[in-house]
């Protein structure tokens, strides 16, 4: 009896590395694939593609895709662009989105039931749907700046960062993560004399760790991975972030070698984010069941 | 340290009526247990009083000001939770002196209360640890221990033994007690456990369905219970409760009779009974004795010998139950024959209807 369990316990564990394993690769053998691609000149890289050579450094490897497409297109500027906005964006929407949540959750106050209602319907709204309008609004919006008034935000970072700091999405998340603390932490609080602020600041954000991994996490996604808005708001180059950028090595003939390399370029400080956060990230999904 | 008075209190929920008008007077520096069972509204009267919920009626004083609106920091009170309610991510140091850091004290002044309540407490040894590594009964202690630090005029308990194992909780018990009388200060302890409210009450307040049935010291209560929900819920094993017929009445004295029952005089002091009329006639089981020529008589249906103490189930001639709590080891096989004696004097005669001791 004892063999026959431990059989199928071995049968079972192997059964479920093998379909992990499985699961890997098909995640993983696309990065594979452009980062080979992306060493290969184009002919190589065509011809590769049928096979599984195109996953091995085989035959003329060199870094020459990645000086053309330094040449081709201001590569560091677009990934600094997009560093930057993403970056802002994200810790402005944790700031906000989380006070939110707070608010939601913790303080009493008439019509939150209302307001989160519409809150949420906002998220089936698709964002193609408001864009011209958005980019009319944006077009004429005012600012003060060092030189003074004036109208219009186009060009500029702000215009991409100040309309995706608050969104549905996060502030559910927060709200649906600050449910599940226990109450009398926050009423303990207040008996002791904590101000709302305090009770934000000192007992609800050092315990929300895993949940603000989870929004900076996809906040950075959906961010990085912006194309359509900063395509609309920016014509300068001095603006522009990755995704748009990538509009430059499908001008004319286009070189996927070149294309790979800007690729596994941009590619590099999303994975790097991911890697700095994933034990969090991971945290949160297992206690909450909030899926990414 | 503060008296606390309630004066028609209420709390509603829309239309539901939690709180039905309750009034509640603790002396300065007194022990105040609210006991009731689940649901009576003892907790939400003592997160009323905390301020953590809105009062809907009624008016609360702590030390002769009136605090309905003001915030729970704005009235003087600490309070000690069921879960404990200590901050996760913080060392037992910095929980103990949270309330200090809020309010802005002095890193010395900080380090000298915190040992100080760390002292009271005997938990010195905890201050650098994390919750997570503390059992229930040392979670327990720095909970406490937060409160005690600020110095608040009132203590508030809800259930802080509820999640203790038997042993543990005597012995917090008991803690709790000392502590009392160690800062003489005003506390008042929401309980459902009445062996938590006779032991460490000066004052018990019997609460149900949101109002009060009795007030008085535990002593009065056990001795003197205003109705039969009070008889019931104070005293273990529970009062038993026989139906019996008004015979006639003398003075303050009533003569009742069951089936059961020879006739027997008692005091009639909740009165009035009407000769012919129904009513419950009230024998704790700790009056109840096993000897010859008793007025009750049954037969031993079940024996639970606890060392110091026997308790007997017993079956009456017309199938009712009755307990007895006999304070000796002693065998009675089951089906066996016996009669039991009661002093007249130490049983209650109570209406079959009444209720509460407050009109309202």
């Amino acid at each position: 009896m004892a063999m026959i369990a431990s059989d199928n316990h071995g049968l079972r564990l192997v059964t479920r590395y093998a379909v992990l394993v499985l699961i890997a690769v098909i995640f993983i053998f696309p990065l594979v694939f452009m980062l080979m691609s992306s060493l290969k000149p184009d002919q190589q890289l065509l011809q590769d593609s049928g096979s599984l050579r195109a996953f091995l450094p085989v035959g003329d490897i060199s870094l020459q895709n990645y000086t053309k497409a330094f040449e081709r297109a201001p590569v560091l500027t677009f990934v600094f662009n997009s560093l930057l906005v993403t970056g802002v964006t994200v810790v402005l929407s944790l700031v906000l989105c989380s006070m939110a949540g707070f608010a939601f959750v913790f303080v009493d106050w008439k019509g939150r039931g209302v307001l989160l209602s519409v809150l949420l319907a906002t998220l089936i709204v698709p964002f193609e749907t408001i864009a011209i309008p958005m980019l009319l609004l944006a077009s004429k919006l005012p600012w003060v700046g060092m030189e003074g008034l004036s109208y219009g935000w186009l060009n500029t970072y702000r215009v991409q960062i100040v309309p995706f700091i608050a969104d549905g999405l996060t502030v559910f998340l927060f709200v649906q993560y600050f449910k599940d603390l226990p109450g009398e932490l926050i009423e303990a609080a207040r008996v002791e004399g904590a101000s709302w602020w305090q009770i934000y600041r000192k007992i609800v954000m050092p315990l929300s760790g895993p949940i603000l991994a989870t929004a900076a996490i996809l906040k950075f996604l959906t961010m990085y991975n912006q194309y359509l808005w900063p395509l609309m708001v920016t014509q300068e180059e001095g603006y522009r972030p990755v995704m748009v950028g990538l509009q430059y090595f499908f001008q004319l003939n286009v070189a996927w070698g070149e294309v790979m390399a800007y690729l596994s370029l941009i590619t590099v400080p999303v994975l790097a984010f991911y890697l700095y956060l994933q034990k969090a990230f991971i945290a949160s999904i297992a206690s909450t069941g909030v899926k990414g | 340290m503060a008296g606390i008075s309630l004066k028609g209190l209420r709390k509603s929920y829309g239309t539901a009526h939690v709180i039905k008008g309750v009034d509640i007077e603790i002396e300065e520096g007194e022990f105040c247990v609210f006991v009731g069972p689940s649901g009576c509204g003892k907790s939400t009267l003592l997160r009323m009083i905390a301020g953590l919920e809105d009062i809907s009626g009624g008016d609360l004083t702590i030390d002769a000001k009136r605090v309905n609106d003001l915030p729970p920091s704005e009235r003087g009170v600490a309070m000690v939770f069921q879960s404990y309610a200590i901050f996760p991510h913080m060392t037992v140091r910095e929980n103990v002196a949270f309330g200090l850091t809020i309010a802005g004290a002095s890193k010395e002044e900080k380090e000298a209360k915190v040992a100080e309540a760390a002292r009271i407490l005997q938990m010195e040894h905890l201050l650098d640890r994390r919750p997570s590594q503390l059992s229930g009964g040392q979670r327990q202690r720095v909970a406490i221990g937060r409160a005690i630090v600020r110095k608040p005029k009132v203590f508030l308990f809800d259930e802080p033994l509820s999640n203790l194992d038997a042993a543990l909780r005597m012995d917090m018990r008991m803690e709790i007690g000392k502590l009392h009388h160690q800062l003489g200060a005003t506390m008042i302890y929401v309980t459902h456990d009445q062996v938590e409210a006779m032991t460490l009450a000066d004052k018990i307040v019997v609460l149900k369905e949101g109002r009060v049935m009795q007030i008085g010291a535990p002593m009065e209560l056990y001795h003197n219970p205003a109705n039969l929900f009070v008889a019931g819920f104070l005293g273990a094993p529970s009062m038993n409760f026989l139906e019996v017929t008004v015979q006639g009445v003398t003075g303050d004295k009533a003569l009742v009779s069951s089936p059961v029952l020879a006739p027997i005089e008692v005091s009639a002091k909740r009165g009035p009974f009407a000769p012919g009329a129904r009513a419950i006639l009230g024998l704790r089981p700790q009056y109840l004795s096993v000897a010859e020529g008793g007025q009750l008589s049954g037969k031993v249906a079940l024996t639970e010998r606890l060392g110091s103490e026997t308790v007997l189930d017993i079956e009456t001639a017309d199938g009712k139950s009755l307990v007895a709590a006999l304070a000796q080891d002693a065998v009675f096989p089951i089906g066996t024959p016996v009669t039991l004696r009661f002093d007249a004097e130490k049983a209650h005669l109570f209406q079959p209807e009444e209720t509460a001791s407050q009109p309202h």
